[in-house]
């Protein structure tokens, strides 16, 4: 913690969990993606659905997914700007079950047609945590540089991954591993304390029983 | 940052250092950047908060259409001569509204500690710089007193309303405002801690009851309060009165406190004014998606 945790940020208002939160959770979606967000459905719940239209929850969800930043006055008008930006969404309320009570899930579909499916909660402050993705649990912050990659519940995924890290020389933060079933869809994320480059995560997505690779650069490359 | 206000008041008599430069050394060194660099941002904090004071817009009104457009109606009674107060502590009032309803409606501010809370210092700071004329390195050395002692309040008790009640959001945004000024007065360390302890006495226990959940009512008018209260703590300081219970015992009954009051008076909206028939029917009428 530092003085700057204290006095800041400077964000636009009025609610750091219910405004600042969801427009990281919009800006994190739309870098998970890597690309413009073409499509959006958008799904409230618990506190984000109670009081989400009147902390302006909605319009900082869609600055965070045109990728304004929390502090962005333009967040105020975000759906104008979606409009001329030709981004369409809906939005309506869900219950997801036993999650935080500022959680949101998102079904995006990109500009080059990529989609993906996102749930995250704004857990205080303005952080966040991306708690799934494509319907598999994660947890992480969209703080480092991140590494999603879904592969099969086989042998020696873990090994390609760190092995693809060390040869980088990229040092991990954090690393989780989780699993639908055995032998079924398996997730591996990792939390990383330098960028990945695009070559190594293309490297990655070609080899056996890796499904997808998603990457969260701190960049926004969209 | 510091856990305690002992510890400050015992490094500045050790070192001679003033409270300040004992917070932003710290801050240099938790994130290695240079004491220049570290000035330059706590800079832009205060300038942030002067940009968002002009840009007030007294035609907004909030979503929920709670809150708005009173900032101007303190504006015109103060140009008029017609408050109690006068005019040096209606600046104060004026603006500490104003920052809350622009916070309320989607503008730009600076939390400090928090979106909730984000009136108070500004209030504080920009009334006085203006009464006084202060350079702006003083208001920014008095915004690191500030921090310094948000930085313990945080560690000792809590800056957030869902942890503490209101007395950590608004009762720590005027502890943390008292401290600054009482710096700007000329206070050593121990008149800084006695200043934002008094500030905190009376804002003890302090709910967070808002309604409809909203950062709104009464969130809004209390930077009133923690405003006017800072400064008043802090010319009690100035005057050479102390808190009977020391600073850091101060802050550990914050601390208590906040545990003991109920789940329905730390921002769930549920208790308090929240819970009122008036409350209940605004929270019903609140449109969702």
């Amino acid at each position: 913690m530092n003085s700057f945790d204290i006095i800041g940020p400077v964000m636009v208002g009025p609610s750091s969990s219910h405004t600042a939160g969801a427009a990281k959770i919009g800006n994190i979606a739309r870098k998970l993606l890597g690309t413009p967000v073409q499509d959006a459905d958008i799904y409230f719940h618990g506190s984000f659905l109670a009081t989400g239209k009147g902390h302006g929850t909605d319009k900082a969800l869609i600055a965070g997914l045109l990728g304004f930043p929390v502090d962005d006055p333009r967040i105020a008008d975000s759906f104008r700007y979606a409009e001329e930006n030709g981004m369409k969404y809906r939005m309506s309320g869900i219950d997801l079950g036993d999650v935080h009570p500022n959680s949101v899930k998102l079904i995006l579909t990109g500009t080059n047609g990529r989609k993906m499916e996102m749930v995250a909660a704004s857990v205080g402050g303005g952080a966040i945590q991306v708690t799934e993705i494509d319907g598999l649990a994660t947890n992480f912050s969209g703080d480092y540089p991140t590494l999603v990659v879904s592969n099969l519940d086989q042998p020696g995924h873990i090994t390609e991954i760190t092995s693809m890290l060390s040869h980088k020389s990229i040092n991990i933060a954090t690393m989780q591993v989780y699993r639908s079933s055995k032998g079924g869809h398996a997730v591996i994320v990792v939390e990383c304390d330098q960028e990945v480059p695009e070559t190594a995560i293309r490297w990655l997505a070609h080899l056996e029983g890796i499904l997808n690779v998603t990457y969260l650069g701190l960049k926004d490359k969209a | 940052m510091y856990q305690s206000f002992q510890q400050i008041i015992e490094i500045e008599k050790n070192t001679g250092k003033s409270f300040w430069e004992i917070v932003r050394d710290d801050d240099c060194k938790e994130m290695e950047i240079t004491p220049e660099d570290a000035f330059q941002k706590m800079t832009e904090m205060y300038e942030a908060m002067r940009s968002a004071d002009s840009s007030y817009d007294p035609t907004l009104s909030s979503a929920s259409g709670l809150v708005g457009r009173d900032g101007e109606k303190v504006a015109a009674a103060r140009r008029n001569g017609t408050l109690l107060s006068g005019s040096f502590l209606g600046l104060i009032m004026e603006k500490a509204i104003k920052m809350g309803e622009s916070n309320a409606c989607m503008k730009r501010i600076v939390a400090a500690p928090t979106a909730g809370s984000c009136g108070v210092i500004p209030a504080v700071f920009l009334s006085l710089q203006e009464e006084k004329k202060y350079p702006v390195e003083e208001m920014v050395k008095a915004l690191y007193v500030s921090a310094g002692i948000g930085g313990i309040i945080a560690q000792r008790a809590s800056v957030s309303g869902a942890a503490g009640g209101c007395q950590a959001e608004i009762g720590a945004a005027s502890a943390m405002a008292a401290g600054g000024v009482a710096f700007l007065l000329g206070g050593d360390a121990e008149a800084i801690s006695h200043a934002a302890a008094m500030a905190m006495k009376n804002l003890l226990g302090l709910a967070c009851d808002p309604v409809a959940g909203l950062v709104e009512v009464p969130c809004v008018k209390r930077n009133v309060i923690g405003a006017v209260n800072a400064l008043t703590s802090a010319d009690l300081a100035g005057a050479g009165i102390r808190s009977r219970i020391p600073p850091d015992e101060v802050f550990d009954a914050m601390r208590n406190v906040g545990r003991m009051l109920p789940e329905d008076l730390k921002e769930t909206g549920k208790g308090g004014l929240a819970a009122t028939p008036t409350g209940i029917a605004f929270r019903n009428n609140l449109k969702t998606f």
